[in-house]
């Protein structure tokens, strides 16, 4: 195996207890790997991020306005947004480097289990859409290749109307910004949204007032970066 | 079947550019288009042109597609980049067509390559350069050795379908040499294309041509450079930048052609090969050739031409061994070897800069504070490639702001202190090969008011590579007496 970022050969060590029992095969090197900070210990019980309070200061301010504070239950992330990882979502999803994505695999796919516990057992898994035209550009949809990973099932509940890029936009600009998504499906389940990035928590918003509105009871969500 | 295996075996091992289609007779001329995309071997995205423009050019056959990826028995190349590494080939699902293929991943930073998107050609009218009558401005005066290399260049360039390997010693003024073969082939109306390994030396040498071919339209084509289009009669460019070229130059000139990412990754040989006509002249630059350049030199497949001398006149320093006993265990404490101090405090000329080269960057950062420490100056520095005050610090040595700098092999090549010392740590360490020792070698004694320097290879047993350095060095001084 080589490493999907640096393609440096990956050699493992033989032990017994590899000999006996292999070892998924590792799609990063171990300093890559170490590049990575996973989320851990005392975090904002809202949006998820590392924080020593029980509710950051971001989400302080979604709180104070009416109109989003109960749209998200709360959101729950595998990695802090740090340079190595922007360094990978931008290879991966501007660049369009599909096949990153496997590097993610392992960890998403284990704290995905730990969310999910803490969500009712009928909740339904949704990735967030992309524009057509931003799909094409892409040719995949970051989101929707994230919930494959998990291996579950899902569905395709909303659309989204073309609007300028979020990462291009301020956080006055994506707040003001109007609602972009659509539903196509109405289903009365609790709801966790799948994304790459939270950053200021306004798309996955926008697209949990859409399904609240619609009538969904609760909405979770499930991101790779925070 | 067996009429289908075998030239598919060949082009895999061997790669033909006969899939690049030849120009279209009898089309209007335009200019403007020609410009921009002649020459050119582009993804979609790249071409800035709407939709309706751009279907009718092609259909026109102003452009032609090319399917992006070769397919032979064992798997795929990409035709832009010539990656044939399996694994660089990852298979998804794609939206734009919907179907599952690959794409490669080799080349992605310069833009997808997918299986279901061929890649354009411009195969209108090629772009027309007037013939400038004296495109040359400059003055300088060459020195015989290089006047005989320039001659000689200058009659491979007007030839065509030739190659020349330019071995001249560091600091023998390669660039000058090529002055008036450019020249030549400027006036003619033809193209171009200077090919370097590294962004800095594109963004050193683009003023200097322009200074001196004011007339001719040139552009620096870098990662992140201002300039995008390419579409001047001479391109300087880092070798990366060729992969969106196809047989677009009549004159190709692959700058320190021994130089690491040249002969350590397949793509850019495939495609500076690529961006060179058929008819081109090939003229590759260095002081250090590999083995297989040596190799069709000796059995006269490769035409040489020595610059055996600097262009200040002066023979290069002869590096000096310094063997160190416990060499490892000093360096494991990070501290320089006592050899080391001895010579620093005895050397002839104490005014000059100190260049230390040490094979690991950890080393070189770890050592910086124990040489302050036993050397009473406090101008110490250490550069490696992932330091992003690299250029900054370079910048400090030359202003002889910074008095000492410890440095990786980054900068064993292309940078020029006008009088410095050097001193190789570990001289027998792996990083440091023959070509790298005599490079590093090369950095002392660059100015003709200092043309003499000390290198010091400490060492706790010689290697071959060492031994290998010296032999050479001393060759080119004997050749340079000689002749």
């Amino acid at each position: 195996m080589h490493c999907l970022w640096c393609d440096k050969q990956i050699i493992v060590e033989v032990t017994w207890d590899n000999f006996l029992y292999p070892d998924k095969p590792k799609k990063l090197c171990i300093e890559c790997k170490s590049q990575l900070t996973k989320i851990t210990g005392a975090i904002c019980k809202l949006c998820g991020r590392k924080s020593e309070d029980e509710q950051c200061k971001d989400c302080e301010r979604w709180g104070g306005n009416r109109q989003w504070s109960k749209v998200l239950s709360f959101n729950r992330s595998v990695y802090s947004y740090n340079p190595m990882l922007q360094a990978m979502i931008a290879k991966w999803k501007y660049r369009g480097d599909y096949q990153l994505v496997e590097a993610f695999q392992t960890d998403f796919r284990e704290a995905f289990k730990q969310i999910v516990r803490a969500c009712p057992k009928d909740t339904v898994v949704v990735p967030i859409p992309l524009s057509d035209k931003r799909r094409y550009e892409r040719a995949f949809n970051q989101a929707e290749a994230l919930t494959q990973l998990l291996e579950v099932p899902y569905q395709c509940l909303l659309t989204r109307r073309e609007g300028e890029k979020q990462s291009k936009k301020t956080r006055q600009e994506r707040l003001s910004s109007t609602n972009p998504f659509q539903i196509i499906e109405v289903v009365r389940n609790p709801i966790i949204l799948i994304d790459d990035i939270y950053t200021t928590g306004i798309t996955i918003r926008h697209a949990a007032k859409c399904l609240i509105d619609a009538g969904c009871p609760t909405v979770y969500s499930f991101t790779l970066a925070r | 079947m067996i009429n289908s295996i075998i030239p598919s075996l060949r082009a895999y091992f061997s790669p033909s550019y006969d899939w690049i289609p030849k120009a279209t007779s009898n089309l209007v001329a335009n200019q403007p288009l020609s410009l921009r995309y002649g020459g050119k071997l582009l993804l979609r995205e790249d071409i800035e042109l709407d939709d309706t423009t751009f279907d009718t050019l092609c259909r026109q056959s102003y452009f032609q597609m090319i399917p992006a990826l070769e397919q032979y028995l064992s798997g795929y190349r990409c035709k832009r980049c010539g990656n044939k590494t399996q694994h660089l080939f990852a298979k998804f699902a794609c939206a734009r067509c919907g179907n599952s293929h690959h794409y490669c991943r080799k080349c992605v930073e310069m833009g997808r390559v997918l299986a279901c998107q061929p890649l354009y050609y411009w195969t209108g009218p090629p772009p027309v350069w007037e013939g400038c009558d004296d495109p040359l401005l400059w003055n300088g005066t060459l020195t015989k050795h290089q006047q005989l290399a320039s001659s000689e260049i200058a009659h491979a360039m007007e030839k065509g379908r030739a190659e020349l390997l330019t071995w001249a010693v560091c600091g023998a003024g390669k660039t000058e040499m090529l002055f008036y073969g450019i020249a030549n082939v400027l006036r003619a109306g033809k193209r171009v294309c200077l090919a370097t390994p590294r962004a800095d030396v594109v963004r050193e040498l683009l003023p200097r041509f322009r200074h001196v071919f004011p007339k001719t339209t040139i552009d620096g084509l870098y990662g992140g450079s201002e300039d995008k289009a390419g579409t001047g009669q001479l391109i300087i460019a880092t070798t990366h930048q060729l992969i969106r070229y196809a047989q677009a130059f009549d004159v190709v000139i692959i700058d320190e052609i021994d130089a690491f990412p040249y002969h350590a990754d397949p793509t850019l040989p495939f495609v500076t090969k690529r961006a060179a006509k058929p008819s081109a002249a090939m003229i590759y630059l260095t002081a250090t050739p590999r083995h297989n350049q040596l190799q069709r030199i000796r059995t006269n497949r490769l035409p040489v031409v020595f610059v055996p001398v600097r262009f200040h006149g002066h023979p290069l320093p002869v590096p000096t061994f310094c063997s160190c006993s416990r060499l490892k265990q000093t360096l494991a404490t990070s501290q320089a070897p006592q050899a080391f101090y001895q010579w620093y405090y005895n050397r002839k000329e104490k005014e000059r800069q100190l260049l230390i080269f040490v094979p690991r960057v950890d080393l070189a950062e770890r050592m910086v504070s124990s040489l302050s420490a036993n050397l009473s100056v406090s101008a110490i520095s250490a550069v490696h490639a992932a330091d992003t005050d690299r250029a900054d610090k370079v910048q400090q040595f030359r202003d002889r702001k910074l008095f000492v700098l410890v440095t990786t092999t980054i900068l064993e090549r292309g940078v020029t202190f006008p009088s410095v010392d050097v001193a190789v740590i570990d001289a027998g360490h792996s990083v440091f090969d023959q070509a790298a020792l005599v490079q590093i070698a090369g950095r002392a004694g660059r100015s003709p008011d200092d043309p003499t320097g000390e290198v010091v290879f400490f060492h706790d047993g010689k290697s071959e590579a060492m031994v290998g350095a010296v032999k050479t060095i001393k060759a080119m001084n004997k050749k340079g007496e000689q002749a």
